[in-house]
């Protein structure tokens, strides 16, 4: 039998087995929607602006609207990155990939698992926020093709930020400290990249700050798949520039993918009980 | 007690004919400049229990970690089941099984969920010899977590936790288990049950165990062998009598006679004993002989060593006993 697929298969059902405990716990479900709660919140609230001073104005998309794909994209960059920065270095506190580490192919089931269920989590706090948003919010245009954007765009999303998440998880041994810099880092990043607003009001050396990053891309390519071709007149030249957004947010998932596998190895080679002593020392002096 | 290392006629396990299960030859461990292994060399024969006993930060947990393949070591021959745990690939894995102290892992999953979990990553390495995994219903009911079946990890006590720790190190049916400190927060009764589990892995499944521990007692009612590591070396090796008789050949022989209190120590206490009857016959009352005691025993090995009177470069007295 092929073990690594026998592994791969495992870490499916791990994930599967871990989503539905955070769907079962309260607590758990209510710390990863409430961010898509607010959204939902804010998104309404701003339901009716319309886009004064900006070429939108009049064209029947508001600011929820406009702003509503983005935040799709800005949930997806939270669970991918922060999410699964955090849960990985947690794991690595707790011990939960050591234990992954002391059975037969344990270490690519638990990875598998922890990409399966930081997937579906993701992909539920997104829903919570497209459903009632497209149900209360005029303004948007449904395609086929529309749909299906939608959907390569949040796997290659997915590619893009789970391994870069990994990475930071693996690198940083305090999941309290990395969640602080994570989120502060993304609040910077959402406010050049014209997700609440058009990018086309800031000045333009921030909008080569902002095309470094997925965020930007994912927003826009959420924008190409559920806004009418009228609103690409705020976007940077005019277009959606699909091709420009495969190909950044493919050198993400491509460099991702390739040092991942790297800086994970080395990650659960320095495992053992005696880490994992220390660090449960250090925790309780920070709890005590 | 499971057999003596010298009589054992294993029926042979995959790849690992009549070699021995453990084989350390002069394994050194330093970090930076500190040696904290220097020189380690013992065995471990098929179905043995070892108990591996020193004082704190004498390098147990180091060894035990080297030889579970989750440390690298810094020179010396190690060979584990057959392999050398720094290159050992996942069948090598799937015959170890490593009892962890748990802190909280897995808080969310049900304890026979869990065991089926881990269960899984076993089946492709199930051989003729040996069924892998071990069923959850005889695993719940080896450790006694039956009734808790159904509970969330995160509510079980102390105790249970670490049964269930007990039970994922043996849920892939193990040749060779590791133990590091295993009943540390055990009541005397969990205590006791889990004596009676290494005893049964040993007698009955010829399960090899190597555990460290800081109670005495415990080591000498579970070990074949004991080894006691001190100042980076195995400082001694033998059954707990053995060792006994190591530092001390005399035996303590206390008495009352005429309501006088008599204590004298004899190399031949039988003889002592045959002779303090012979001379005074029914005088004598409150008798109690005592050889040394495993704690006799560890006191001397590591103060000895402790106070340099070995020597740096001796071999201590795992050599002897070879």
């Amino acid at each position: 039998m092929n073990t690594m697929l026998f592994a791969l298969r495992l870490g499916l059902l791990r994930g599967w087995a871990e989503f539905r405990q955070t769907l079962t716990i309260l607590s758990e479900l209510g710390s990863y929607l409430l961010n898509s709660v607010i959204f939902v919140a804010v998104l309404l609230f701003m339901d009716g602006n319309e886009m004064e001073n900006t070429a939108l104005f009049g064209t029947g998309i508001t600011q929820a609207t406009l702003a509503m794909p983005g935040v799709l994209a800005t949930m997806l960059v939270f669970g991918g990155i922060v999410s699964m920065a955090q849960l990985l270095s947690t794991d690595r506190e707790d011990g939960t990939l050591l234990r992954a580490k002391a059975l037969p192919r344990g270490t690519q089931g638990y990875l598998v698992g922890k990409v399966v269920s930081v997937s579906l989590i993701t992909l539920l706090s997104m829903l919570v926020i497209l459903v009632p948003a497209v149900l209360l919010i005029d303004g948007f245009q449904f395609t086929v093709q529309g749909s299906l954007t939608l959907l390569w765009v949040t796997a290659l999303g997915l590619l893009a930020t789970l391994p870069a998440g990994a990475i930071l998880g693996s690198l940083f041994t305090n999941p309290r400290a990395i969640v602080g810099v994570l989120v502060l880092l993304l609040m910077g990043l959402m406010m050049v990249s014209g997700i609440f607003f058009p990018i086309s009001m800031l000045p333009e050396w921030l909008h080569w700050v902002a095309q470094v990053f997925p965020i930007y891309w994912l927003g826009l390519g959420m924008r190409s798949g559920l806004l009418p071709d009228t609103a690409v007149v705020e976007e940077i030249g005019e277009s959606w520039r699909t091709l420009e957004t495969v190909g950044v947010l493919g050198a993400w998932a491509l460099v991702g993918l390739l040092l991942a596998p790297i800086v994970l190895r080395r990650m659960a080679r320095r495992e053992s009980g005696s880490s994992l002593e220390e660090r449960r020392h250090k925790a309780m002096q920070r709890i005590g | 007690m499971a057999a003596a290392p010298h009589h054992v006629t294993a029926s042979p396990a995959p790849g690992s004919a009549d070699q021995p299960v453990i084989e350390v030859h002069d394994l050194r461990m330093r970090y930076g400049s500190t040696d904290v292994l220097k020189g380690v060399t013992f065995r471990a024969e098929r179905g043995e229990v070892l108990a591996l006993l020193g004082p704190n930060g004498a390098g147990k947990t180091t060894t035990i970690e080297i030889l579970e393949g989750f440390r690298m070591r810094s020179a010396g021959q190690v060979n584990v089941l057959g392999s050398d745990p720094a290159h050992g690939d996942e069948r090598w894995r799937a015959r170890l099984g490593v009892v962890l102290q748990s802190w909280r892992d897995h808080g969310k999953w049900r304890v026979a969920e869990l065991l089926e979990h881990f269960g899984r990553y076993y089946r492709p390495y199930s051989t003729a010899e040996i069924s892998r995994p071990r069923g959850t219903a005889e695993l719940l009911d080896i450790v006694g977590l039956a009734e808790h079946a159904n509970k969330q990890v995160r509510t079980l006590s102390g105790g249970q936790r670490r049964r269930l720790d007990v039970a994922i190190g043996i849920v892939g049916r193990p040749e060779l288990l590791f133990l590091d400190e295993p009943t540390a927060g055990f009541d005397p009764e969990a205590r006791r049950d889990f004596h009676d589990l290494v005893h049964r892995l040993a007698d009955l499944e010829d399960t090899t165990v190597l555990l460290t521990t800081h109670d005495l007692d415990e080591a000498e009612k579970l070990a074949d062998r004991i080894l006691i590591l001190a100042g980076g070396r195995i400082v001694a090796d033998g059954s707990a009598d053995q060792l006994s008789r190591q530092v001390s050949r005399k035996t303590e022989i206390r008495w009352t006679r005429g309501g006088q209190r008599f204590v004298h120590s004899a190399d031949d206490g039988t003889a002592f004993v045959r002779e303090l009857f012979a001379q005074y016959g029914e005088e004598i009352g409150d008798l109690e002989v005592r050889r040394a005691t495993l704690e006799d025993v560890y006191m001397a090995m590591v103060h000895r060593h402790e106070s340099g009177v070995a020597g740096d470069d001796e071999p201590g007295f795992g050599g002897e006993n070879r």
